[in-house]
């Protein structure tokens, strides 16, 4: 048994051992599989023309080749009563996420800083309150938020989302940036007091510099919820002002007319690409922004 | 902002008397830059929830009316088909979409586990779907799961005609198509949580199991496991959760339908306040919402603070 200094879970007998791997990698490639069908079939429908898809079904080898369907999708194809494509919607998504998120991440960060760094009689216990947020429905706060909104003329509007999103980001924000910078030596910040370095001068100085970590995972988690957040776009925004994820269901849910599945899977790649994009780009940070988002 | 804060700086004790404004000024700069935080999620958090409360309470029809009328809108709410096939469909939904995705999940990281070439390739395949939004997710599989276009019409494609896969229009089945697609959503994540619980187990035990002859199903079942017992419960609340606050799927695979019959919780809330214009009504069926979450990670809370507790005590 020498050779079980290194654990080796599959190596404890010969012949079952390489039978076993076999076992293992035909599981783990089936599983891949499945999970990269959808999308293998919504790309290539997105090329195929609408005869070769009702004859041969969506699930079928593609037997024609265009690009005119993303064209179409981006800017031509009629959703809500307008006929630029999703084009109009997925700037909508642009102008609110982008805002949103660098306003969420800049105030959870600073946030996290006086909560970590700058203590005093119940900051452990403001900071419980900020992470009740985390928990917070969405129904909860519907009616509300409508009224809210309405009492400041951003109903139905990105400024609305915005919004929304700021607040909402708050607690993830704060609860992620805080819980990365109380790991950060007090001596530090207790030796740039000595030296006289104001509240903001140490913020920049000691802790900006050593934030690029978890600012890179709290504006992926910002970005990525706030793209495919789906309840409050519904709701508070109509016609022109949706965000992509509602305009997809207006274009690809609405009943009666005769689907182009097409032009709806070159549209739907469209809305998932740029939270796709980060998770290829950044899926290391992204998987930890996951499991600190949903574990703590 | 200076202007401000130097008008309500206190004055009382000496020691304060002596030192310079600014350092004064200084103290409570922390403080003022998070007050506009907390206002907001003060705001956010007691006011709304007071708020939602309160026109759970009233008569609000279409229109906030915030005169008193009781339990009223509970007492309809619980009497209402619709909502008892919602709560119905969530504790259906939520048990088998948990369970399915923790099977699949645990599996998955097992597999990964086992000193495989390629990991790197296979986790980013499964994790794929999390990034990708329900509204998405949802759009593309009923696609697949529609008799018309998916997976029914390919086997027919194949010639085998008499093959029936429609589920999705289906009633009593549709709620299944749901399922199946919030697994597969999930299961990459919950895989990658658990497979960092797998490397955190301490490999001498492994070790020392394996040479006193022991065979590795035993030592999962025995070791491995049990040492990641904490990771099954957090990934079970983290899945309820997710669970409790569907609403896209529904949306975007069936509308509820055919019918009502894959109505969920949170669609039920919506349509009642926005569709229906029954205000109280919605606000009571989403405080059930709060409830359920209550019920799920009020206990959790107490748990790990009582775990964590327990394991400061012993060092």
């Amino acid at each position: 048994m020498a050779e079980a200094t290194t654990y080796d879970p599959l190596s404890t007998a010969g012949t079952w051992g390489r039978r076993a791997k076999l076992i293992v990698y035909a599981l783990l490639t089936l599983f891949a599989l499945v999970y990269l069908l959808p999308f293998t079939i919504v790309v290539l429908n997105s090329f195929r023309d609408l005869g070769d898809i009702s004859r041969n079904g969506l699930i079928s080898v593609p037997h024609t080749f265009s690009l005119d369907y993303w064209v179409q999708a981006w800017c031509k194809f009629c959703v809500g009563g307008t006929c630029e494509g999703i084009q109009p919607f997925f700037y909508n998504s642009v102008a609110m996420v982008v805002p949103a998120t660098i306003i969420s991440t800049a105030i959870g960060a600073i946030n996290g800083y006086i909560l970590s760094k700058w203590r005093f009689p119940g900051s452990e216990i403001l900071f419980g309150i900020m992470t009740l947020g985390v928990f917070m429905p969405g129904q909860m706060v519907l009616l509300p938020w409508a009224q809210v909104l309405g009492f400041l003329g951003l109903t139905n509007s990105v400024a609305g989302l915005v919004l929304i999103h700021c607040v909402q980001g708050l607690s993830f924000t704060t609860l992620f940036c805080r819980n990365y910078y109380v790991n950060i030596p007090d001596d530090l910040i207790k030796a740039a007091r000595i030296d006289g370095a104001s509240f903001w001068r140490i913020f920049r100085k000691v802790v900006l510099p050593l934030s690029p970590p978890i600012i890179i995972v709290t504006v992926i988690w910002q970005f990525t919820n706030i793209w495919n957040e789906f309840l409050f776009a519904f709701i508070f925004s109509s016609g022109t002002h949706q965000p992509v994820t509602v305009a997809l269901v207006a274009l690809s849910g609405g009943g009666t007319a005769v689907h182009q599945y097409n032009v709806e899977s070159a549209a739907v790649l469209i809305g998932a690409l740029p939270p796709l994009l980060i998770y290829l780009f950044g899926g290391r940070y992204f998987l930890r922004g996951l499991t600190q988002g949903a574990l703590k | 902002m200076s202007v401000d804060s130097a008008t309500f700086t206190p004055t009382k004790t000496a020691s304060s008397e002596r030192r310079p404004l600014r350092e004064r000024f200084s103290t409570i700069v922390p403080q003022l830059v998070l007050a506009p935080s907390l206002v907001a999620t003060f705001v956010y958090v007691f006011v709304f929830a007071a708020w939602t409360i309160w026109i759970s309470l009233s008569n609000s029809g279409d229109l906030p009316d915030y005169s008193f009328a009781g339990f009223q809108h509970y007492a309809e709410l619980w009497v209402n088909l619709r909502w008892r096939i919602a709560y119905t469909n969530l504790f259906l939904f939520s048990s088998l979409y948990v369970i399915g995705t923790m099977v699949i999940g645990l599996s998955l990281a097992i597999l990964i586990d086992q000193r495989i070439r390629a990991e790197a390739l296979f986790r980013t395949i499964y994790l794929y779907p999390l990034a990708v939004s329900f509204i998405v997710t949802g759009t593309v599989w009923r696609w697949l799961f529609s008799p018309t276009t998916g997976i029914q019409a390919m086997v027919h494609q194949l010639g085998w005609a008499s093959f029936k896969f429609d589920w999705l229009v289906q009633r009593e089945m549709a709620i299944y198509t749901i399922v199946l697609t919030g697994i597969w959503q999930a299961s990459g994540f919950v895989m990658a949580l658990f497979l960092a619980g797998l490397r955190s187990v301490d490999p001498d035990l492994i070790k020392a199991a394996q040479i006193d002859g022991a065979t590795m199903p035993r030592i999962y079942r025995r070791i491995i496991l049990p040492a990641i017992g904490p990771i099954f419960i957090a990934v079970a609340v983290v899945l309820l959760q997710f669970a409790i606050k569907t609403f896209e799927l529904v949306i975007a695979m069936t509308q509820g339908g055919p019918g009502i019959s894959t109505t969920m919780p949170a669609n039920y809330v919506y349509d009642l306040m926005f569709q229906r214009g029954q205000l109280a009504e919605g606000a009571a069926a989403a405080i059930m919402i709060l409830v359920a979450l209550a019920l799920i990670l009020v206990p959790y809370t107490i748990w790990t603070n009582l775990r964590q507790r327990r394991e400061a005590s012993r060092g």
